[in-house]
């Protein structure tokens, strides 16, 4: 890796009673395959505990992945969970089994990806790469 | 010479990573990670450090350390300690990414505001912990925690690397792991202050206890201290406060018997070496890319044309004359 160049550190986020671990554990390791580290968490948990892991470990972003239609309420939840945890400049992306009619609510928080299933696993570590870049100031602690 | 000082956003971080703001800590273990100049500045900051009792888990892969990290956590939060866990996990040789799991065993503490978890990847070091682990270390001992628990990457060779960072080091083994341990010995018997059979469940935990008791009775420490050999089942929580227990019984016997100084001493030592190294040689480098002359004898020596020790011996004499 390039001097300078900053490691993206991603955290990945199953929230809820989704037992669907594949799909988390695929995109885990295309991340490390393009240079990423992902911090990975496991199922069952809470928005809460994800958003708290993001603040501590200095995550890049949150990736939240979903197959029980619920992404509306974890999205939300981990958003405002950021914001409680002073984490709110940390990006939120999500994918997995998304209703359509959600995603113009989440586009509004601040989610972005929302990617369905079978979305090239490329287009995701680019978006990743391309909302990690909005660098923040080094050493702001936003409220 | 450069004379650099934190700016001022760098600095306020400090200042809240020393009123206890994980956040703060969380982007300053990031600047020590990345190693670069900052890292330096910030951990000349720091005031005195060296409150919390560190201790390495070490150990096979799959083992049950992270297990164990869990469940001596919580052992600390019982006894209302503030608690830094760093587990280590290896980066990938080829892309330089990492998958980080080990905080998958120690979900339980997240929500806990007295628990700081951080995932290192090794960053391409071979010892089992990244180079960086020791100012992370620091960082979470400045930051107010009374007992900080690291966990090396698993190793099926056991790592030197883990006693250079730590007060106590715990070598965590498993009865699958019998057969090996006559190889692994001399490392073995360096490193550990205290051994543990995990997955004590298991069959073949008895016949390893006595392998390794019998290894221990021909070698004595140094200081006379006598390395525990316990007994856990990390998934049960059985067996764990004893652990606990005896990892505080090694500090009070080293406070004591002066083992514990003289092991931070070397660390201290060494760091202070390592962290000169790296000053002596950026300084170094720096005017070499500003004298053109110098430039070229490096360029000279990428050719072939004189040699490594040649070059450095030029560079070294012109550039300690510069400085005087
Ligand atoms: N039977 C049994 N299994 C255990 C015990 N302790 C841990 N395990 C299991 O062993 C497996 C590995 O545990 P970890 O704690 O992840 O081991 P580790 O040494 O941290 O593994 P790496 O970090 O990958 O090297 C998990 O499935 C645990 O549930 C125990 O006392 N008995
Ligand atoms: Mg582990």
């Amino acid at each position: 890796m390039a001097v300078g160049q900053k490691t993206i550190r991603v955290v990945i986020g199953k929230v809820g009673c989704d037992i669907h671990e594949r799909g988390a554990l695929i995109l885990a390791r295309a991340f490390r395959d393009a240079g990423m580290e992902v911090i990975y968490l496991g199922r069952y948990q809470t928005a809460e505990a994800v958003a708290k892991t993001a603040v501590d470990e200095d995550a890049s972003v949150i990736a939240l992945s979903d197959h029980t239609g619920s992404m509306r309420y974890i999205a939300k939840e981990t958003v405002d969970a950021l914001k409680k945890f002073g984490g709110s400049d940390i990006p939120v992306i999500a994918g997995g089994l998304i209703p359509k009619k959600d995603l113009p609510y989440l586009e509004k928080l601040g989610v972005t990806g929302n990617y369905g299933p079978g979305t090239p696993l490329e287009t995701v570590v680019n978006h990743i790469r391309e909302v990690t870049e909005i660098d923040w100031p080094k050493g702001e602690v936003p409220g | 010479m450069i004379e650099r000082t934190l700016d001022p956003k760098t600095a306020k971080l400090v200042d809240d990573m020393l009123q206890g703001n994980a956040r703060a800590l969380a982007r300053l273990i990031t600047i020590v990670e990345e190693d670069g100049e900052d890292a330096h500045l910030v951990l000349g900051q720091l005031g005195p450090t060296g409150r919390a009792h560190r201790i390495g888990i070490t150990g096979p892969p799959g083992a049950g350390k992270s297990t164990l990290v869990n469940r001596l956590t919580s052992c600390a939060r019982q006894n209302g300690l503030r608690v830094g866990v760093i587990c280590a996990d290896p980066s990938s040789p080829f892309t330089g990414g990492a998958v980080l799991g080990d905080r998958v065993r120690m979900t339980e503490h997240s929500m806990d505001e007295g628990v700081h978890i951080r995932s290192m990847s090794t960053r391409g070091s071979l010892g089992g912990l990244p180079t960086t682990v020791h100012g992370v270390i620091e960082l979470m001992d400045a930051s107010g925690k009374d007992v900080i628990l690291v966990e090396t990457v698993g190793v099926g060779q056991m790592e030197l690397d883990v006693m250079a960072s730590v007060d106590t080091v715990v070598v965590a083994l498993v009865p699958e792991a019998g057969d090996d341990v006559q190889a692994m010995k001399a490392g073995l018997m360096e490193i550990a202050d205290v051994f543990v059979v995990n997955k004590a469940d298991r069959p073949g935990a008895e016949s390893l206890l006595v392998g390794i008791r019998s290894m221990l009775d021909l070698v004595c420490h140094g200081d006379g201290w006598r390395i525990p050999v316990l007994a856990t089942q990390a998934e049960n929580n059985i067996g764990v406060e004893d652990l606990y227990q005896q990892i505080w019984e090694h500090r009070r016997f080293g406070l004591e018997s002066g083992s514990f100084e003289e092991r931070r001493a070397h660390q201290r030592h060494d760091e202070f070496t390592a962290a000169l190294q790296k000053m002596v040689t950026h300084q170094f480098m720096q005017t070499v890319a500003a004298d053109p002359q110098l430039a070229a004898c490096v360029t000279r020596m990428n050719a072939g044309e004189i040699s490594p020790y040649e070059a450095a011996s030029e560079v070294f004499r012109t550039v300690s004359q510069k400085l005087r």
